[in-house]
């Protein structure tokens, strides 16, 4: 009774819990699993970041983290200078949305699929960086 | 020794000089899932048509395949034995209880997993796949030395999988160290077609939407298997049984036949149950 009631008001069944909880596990083992590819990443966003403003690459830390449905990729970056006007100079890009992960994608095995599930899973949020203006 | 002799000349006049058999591993990084009882059922089934089969238990310490198999009195010599040359091959295979196809190499109980030498252990394989159409390898759980000897003189891998996150996890792990080479294919094990329904266990499309492998069948979670396992007595050898059918339906995938992979229903509940169980009545 409880269950069709569960049912009723649209509660997840606890196979879904386990699907998702699942999808995330082996996103972050797939991860884990290849540090290369964080480097990788780090260094292409420090890149593109550094067009605009000089950052502290020596400073620059890059974590995973599993929040409610997603997992974020966060990254703190020092930036020293802004080398370039943009609009207002103080102000830094803060944020970006942690989107979802598409669940239904197709994964190829191996090392691809990791590759994929990581830029997929890089939901990039640029944390707030101690904007140090000259 | 007279025993021993019958051994040797039926394995010796079976023998085909020019085909090798296959050496299938067995595995799935998580125990307790039922590798050595599928080890057990694909070998009885597989020898059930006529095929020539060795099981290779590579559990050293953790011997449980001569017990699933009903052996545990007969073996008298293991597979270190072999390994270290104290035992021929043929004084060390034990002659199954149901069918003069079935032999079982035991583990050794008493000694260390890292006492396999994987060189050695490859070149038995070898000389196995010389003797029998199917060379099974019961691997033990995780994924250190133990498996790694055990996967040494493979050709091929079966995972087993149950439906739950721990496990489907730590096959995708398997999988990823295993590689392309060993071409995996899946069975999953101790599916209840009832949670399934209800949306308390994870489906099998769901299991494989992640593991993404060729599935050779399902095989129920039934009180029977425990039962059989109880006797030493294979449920395969009871073909007429939903899940005896099943491993026989999984023995003739890997032999290749173009059968439909066994999958279990859910039993038919009548009205009167469903509205039993609307009011919480446990069904048993």
């Amino acid at each position: 009774m409880i269950d069709f009631l569960k049912r009723l008001f649209g509660q997840s069944s606890s196979s879904t819990t386990a699907k998702e909880r699942l999808r995330l596990v082996l996103m972050t083992d797939h991860l884990e699993l290849s540090p290369e590819l964080i480097e990788a990443m780090k260094r292409d966003l420090v890149d593109v970041i550094s067009r605009h403003v000089e950052v502290d690459r020596d400073k620059i830390e890059v974590n995973f983290e599993r929040q409610d449905s997603a997992l974020a990729l966060l990254a703190n970056i020092p930036i020293l200078s802004v080398s370039r006007p943009i609009g207002n100079p103080t102000l830094v890009p803060v944020e970006t949305v942690p989107s979802p992960t598409a669940p239904d994608v197709a994964q190829p095995r191996v090392r691809k699929r990791r590759r994929r599930a990581a830029k997929k899973a890089a939901a990039t949020s640029v944390a707030p960086a101690s904007a140090a203006a000259q | 020794m007279q025993q021993t002799q019958i051994v040797q000349d039926e394995v010796q006049s079976s023998a085909p000089a020019h085909r090798l058999g296959r050496a299938i591993v067995l595995t799935s990084g998580k125990g307790g899932v039922g590798k050595t009882t599928t080890t057990a059922n694909l070998g009885t089934a597989l020898a059930h048509r006529g095929a020539r089969v060795v099981l290779v238990d590579a559990d050293v310490g953790l011997r449980n395949l001569d017990i699933v198999l009903g052996l545990e009195s007969r073996v008298k010599h293991h597979l270190l034995d072999v390994l270290e040359e104290r035992a021929s091959l043929d004084e060390a295979l034990v002659p199954g209880k149901h069918s003069e196809q079935l032999f079982l190499l035991a583990a050794a109980q008493s000694r260390e997993k890292d006492e396999v030498d994987a060189a050695k252990m490859k070149a038995l394989i070898s000389s196995l796949r010389e003797r029998f159409d199917y060379v099974l390898i019961d691997c033990p759980a995780g994924i250190e030395l133990g498996f790694r000897n055990a996967v040494a003189g493979a050709d091929e891998a079966i995972v087993i999988c149950t439906p739950e996150v721990a496990a489907v996890r730590d096959v995708d792990r398997v999988v990823g160290l295993l590689g392309n080479r060993f071409r995996p294919q899946l069975v999953i094990n101790r599916l209840r077609p009832n949670l399934v329904k209800k949306g308390k266990m994870l489906s099998v499309e769901d299991v494989n939407a992640i593991l993404r492998l060729p599935l050779l069948g399902v095989i129920a979670d039934e009180p029977d298997i425990i039962v059989t396992t109880n006797r030493g007595e294979p449920l395969a050898l009871r073909k007429d049984t939903p899940t005896g059918a099943a491993y026989h339906a999984i023995a003739a995938r890997v032999a290749g036949e173009d059968v439909p992979a066994p999958m279990p229903a859910a039993p038919k509940v009548t009205i009167l149950e469903r509205v039993g169980s609307l009011f919480g009545a446990r069904r048993a």
